[in-house]
C-alpha cells in the first residue's frame, strides 16, 4: 500500500493476499452460498427454473423476505433484534385495508398513513428496548403475540367477525398509485423484447413474462439504498458503532439511542411496505399474514453474514441471503425431492452460515 | 525505538495553565471522594496524577472531563470559570479524555473507529455522504505521525495490540484539536515495550503543545515521562512535585499513605 516509505514498513506486517481481503467482506459467505444453490439447482432441478419466468418466480417470494430481510440486517448491524416484524406485517396489512376499503381513502393517502401508523409501533418498540434496556428480544417477542393478537381482534370488529378482510382490490383497482405496489413493471418493454423473439413467449406472441414484478424492483432499490447508507454516509458509520458497542460509541459522540430507534422505525417501516405489497397483490388480508417471517428475515440476515452480537454484517448479504431462501423455497418443486425438505434446507444452511460466520469474526478481529 | 532522553517542557512552566481546578470538592451522598482538590495544567507538560487504588483519581478526572460536576471549587478554563454540563461540553472546548476501554469497537476499521461521531462529510443535501476516502488518508498520515504504519485504514481495530489501540486513540483525540488530554492509565495494561510506545506518544503530543495529564499509579512510567507529579491519597493532594525535586521512593510512600509502605518494603527488600 505504501511502498513509498519503506523505511516504516513493519516486517512482521504480511503483504494480504486478494483471498484473505476477500475473506474480510461480510457478504461473501452469502455469495457463495447463491453460488452452492445454484449449482445443486442446476444439477437436480428441472432446467425452466433458470429461465426467465423460473428466475421471476423465485425472485418474487425472495423479493418479499428480502425487504424484511434488509430491515432487520440493519437493526442487527445496530445491535438490536426485532421478532415482532412477522405480526407487523399482518398488523399493517390489516390497517392499511381497514383505510382502503372501510374508510374508503385513496392510496395517496393510505400508504403514507400505513408507514406512519408502523414506524410509530416501531418507535414504541425501540423506546421501550432503550429506555428498560432490556433486551430487544424480549421486548420484541411480547410484541410478536401482542401485534398478533390486535390483527386478530380488529380484523373481527373491521369485518364484523370474519377473519379475512376483503375487497382491497376493489377498493385499489385503477388508482393511480397501485401500479407502484402491484404487478409487473415495464410491461411495454417485455411485449417488444417479445415482439423481438428475445424473450419466450406463448403461443398467442405474448410474453411469458409479463414484467419485472414490481417486488423485486422495491428490493434492488431497498438493497441498494441501505448498502449506500451503511458504507458511505456517517449514519451507516453510527449504525456500526452502536451496534459494536453502545458504551464506546456514546462516548464518541454518537446519538445510539436515536440511532436504534429509528432502525427500530426502519423495519418496521420494511413490514408495512410488505404488508401493502402483498396485500394489494392477494386483494385481502389475514391475521396469518407474515406468519414466521420475523425467523425468516433473521436467518436470512444471518446467511448475508450478520453477527448475532450486532456491530458487523451488511445490507448486500441479506439481499443473497433471501435470495438463497427463495430459490430453496421454489427451486425444490423443479426437482424431485418431496417440499417438505425445505426447512431442513433452511436450518442447515443457518448452522452452516452461523459457524462460518464465527470463523470469520475471528480472522477480522484477530481473536486467538 | 523509544527516545529515552525526552524534552522536557521547560518553557510550560512559565505558561499560564489551560485547566486550572482549584479546591475541588466532590461529594456522592455522605461519602467524601474528593476533599479539596487542586491541580492545574500547562502547554506541553505532562502532569502526572498519581494515587492508589481508591484515591480518587477517576473522580478526579471524571470532574475534569465533565462526567461529574463538582460539588465545590471551580473550574478555570484558559483563566475564565467554566462549568461543563455533559462530556460533550468539556471535549468541545477542547478537554479530550482517553479512558481506559478506549471508546473504540474491535469489529470496525481503524477509520471509522478514529472518526466515530464525528465523520467528514461531502456533499450536500441529500447527498451528504460520509467522505470515506478523506477519512482514510487522514487516519494513514495522523497514524504514520504516531510511529504506526497500518496494512490499511480498513484495517479492523481488534487487530491492533493494545499499545496501538492506545495510540490511535491518543492520535484522534489530538486530530480532533485537544488543547489537554487526560489520558486514564493509558498503560496499566500493556507490556514493557508497548509501554515506552504509548510513553513515546505521550511525549510527541507534549511537544505538539498540547498539556498532557497522565494517570497512573505506576511511578516509574510517570517519572519516564512526567514534569510535575502530583499525588492524590483518600481525596486529597499530598502537593504537587516538580521533575528532578522528588526521588521515585518518595512519591511510591506519598502514594502508599507513608508507614505502612516503609515496612512492606524493608520486608520486599526493595522499591514496588
Amino acid at each position: 500500500m505504501n511502498a513509498s516509505d519503506g523505511a516504516l514498513e513493519d516486517e512482521r506486517v504480511k503483504a494480504e493476499s486478494f483471498l484473505s481481503r476477500l475473506m474480510r467482506r461480510p457478504e461473501l459467505g452469502a455469495i457463495a452460498g447463491v453460488i452452492l444453490v445454484v449449482i445443486f439447482f442446476a444439477i437436480t432441478a428441472d432446467g425452466s427454473m433458470f429461465t426467465l419466468s423460473g428466475f421471476m418466480n423465485f425472485m418474487s417470494p425472495a423479493s418479499q423476505l428480502g425487504i424484511l430481510a434488509i430491515g432487520a440486517a440493519m437493526l442487527m448491524i445496530g445491535g438490536e433484534f426485532d421478532l415482532s416484524i412477522g405480526s407487523m406485517v399482518a398488523f399493517a396489512g390489516l390497517f392499511f385495508a381497514i383505510c382502503a376499503v372501510n374508510w374508503g381513502l385513496p392510496l395517496v393517502v393510505t400508504i403514507p398513513l400505513t408507514f406512519v401508523f408502523a414506524a410509530c409501533v416501531g418507535a414504541v418498540n425501540g423506546t421501550i428496548v432503550i429506555r428498560s434496556g432490556l433486551p430487544s428480544f424480549i421486548v420484541t417477542l411480547a410484541f410478536l403475540f401482542i401485534l398478533r393478537g390486535l390483527s386478530l381482534v380488529g380484523l373481527k370488529w373491521a369485518t364484523g367477525g370474519s377473519t379475512q378482510l376483503r375487497g382491497v382490490r376493489e377498493a385499489t383497482e385503477g388508482d393511480i398509485l397501485t401500479p407502484f405496489f402491484s404487478g409487473d413493471a415495464f410491461p411495454g418493454l417485455f411485449a417488444r423484447l417479445a415482439e423481438m423473439g428475445l424473450v419466450e413467449t406463448f403461443g398467442n406472441g405474448a410474453p411469458k413474462v409479463p414484467g419485472i414484478p414490481v417486488e423485486i424492483l422495491w428490493f434492488v432499490v431497498i438493497a441498494a439504498l441501505a448498502t449506500y447508507v451503511l458504507l458511505r454516509t456517517p449514519a451507516g458509520n453510527w449504525i456500526f458503532a452502536a451496534g459494536g458497542d453502545t458504551n464506546a460509541a456514546s462516548n464518541s459522540g454518537v446519538p445510539v439511542a436515536r440511532v436504534k430507534v429509528s432502525l427500530f422505525m426502519l423495519t418496521a417501516a420494511c413490514a408495512a411496505l410488505v404488508a401493502i405489497i402483498t396485500v394489494i397483490d392477494a386483494g385481502s388480508t389475514d391475521a396469518r399474514r407474515g406468519f414466521q417471517k420475523e425467523f425468516e428475515a433473521i436467518i436470512a440476515a444471518v446467511i448475508g453474514g450478520c453477527l448475532l452480537t450486532g456491530g458487523y454484517g451488511s445490507a448486500i448479504g441479506a439481499f443473497f441471503g433471501a435470495i438463497i431462501f427463495g430459490m430453496v423455497v421454489i427451486g425444490l418443486t423443479y426437482t424431485n425431492f418431496d417440499q417438505d425438505w425445505f426447512q431442513v434446507f433452511l436450518g442447515a444452511m443457518l448452522l452452516i452460515a452461523v459457524l462460518f460466520n464465527n470463523a470469520i469474526r475471528k480472522r477480522v478481529t484477530g481473536e486467538r | 525505538m523509544t527516545d529515552s532522553t525526552f524534552h522536557h517542557g521547560e518553557a510550560a512552566t512559565a505558561q499560564a495553565p489551560i485547566v486550572e481546578m482549584r479546591n475541588i470538592e466532590k461529594h456522592f451522598g455522605n461519602i467524601i471522594a474528593l476533599a479539596g482538590v487542586s491541580f492545574d495544567v500547562r502547554p506541553g507538560e505532562c502532569h502526572c496524577l498519581l494515587g492508589d487504588n481508591g484515591a480518587g483519581k477517576s473522580t478526579f478526572i471524571k470532574t475534569m472531563s465533565g462526567v461529574h460536576k463538582p460539588t465545590k471549587g471551580e473550574i478555570l478554563f484558559e483563566g475564565t470559570p467554566m462549568k461543563f454540563d455533559t462530556p460533550r461540553d468539556a471535549m468541545e472546548a477542547g478537554i479530550a479524555t482517553v479512558f481506559q476501554d478506549l471508546a473504540m469497537i474491535p469489529l470496525m476499521s481503524v477509520a471509522r473507529n478514529f472518526f466515530m461521531g464525528r465523520e467528514p462529510t461531502k456533499g450536500r443535501g441529500l447527498f451528504k455522504r460520509f467522505d470515506v476516502d478523506r477519512a482514510n488518508e487522514i487516519t494513514m498520515t495522523e497514524m504514520r505521525k504516531m510511529g504506526i504504519n497500518l496494512r490499511g485504514p480498513d484495517q479492523a481495530v481488534g487487530t491492533l495490540s493494545g499499545g496501538e489501540r492506545q495510540t490511535v486513540a491518543i492520535a484522534r483525540a489530538v486530530h480532533f484539536g485537544a488543547k489537554v488530554l487526560i489520558l486514564d492509565e493509558p498503560t496499566s495494561a500493556l507490556g514493557v515495550r508497548q509501554t515506552s510506545n504509548v510513553l513515546a506518544t505521550i511525549d510527541k503530543v507534549r511537544n505538539q503543545g498540547i498539556g498532557v495529564v497522565f494517570i497512573s499509579h505506576n511511578v516509574r512510567h510517570a517519572l519516564a515521562v512526567g514534569d510535575r507529579f502530583t499525588v492524590l491519597n483518600r481525596g486529597k493532594t499530598l502537593g504537587t512535585a516538580t521533575r528532578g525535586e522528588i526521588s521515585p521512593e518518595e512519591l511510591q510512600d506519598l502514594m502508599a499513605g507513608g508507614q505502612e509502605m516503609a515496612q512492606l518494603e524493608g520486608s520486599l527488600g526493595g522499591t514496588v
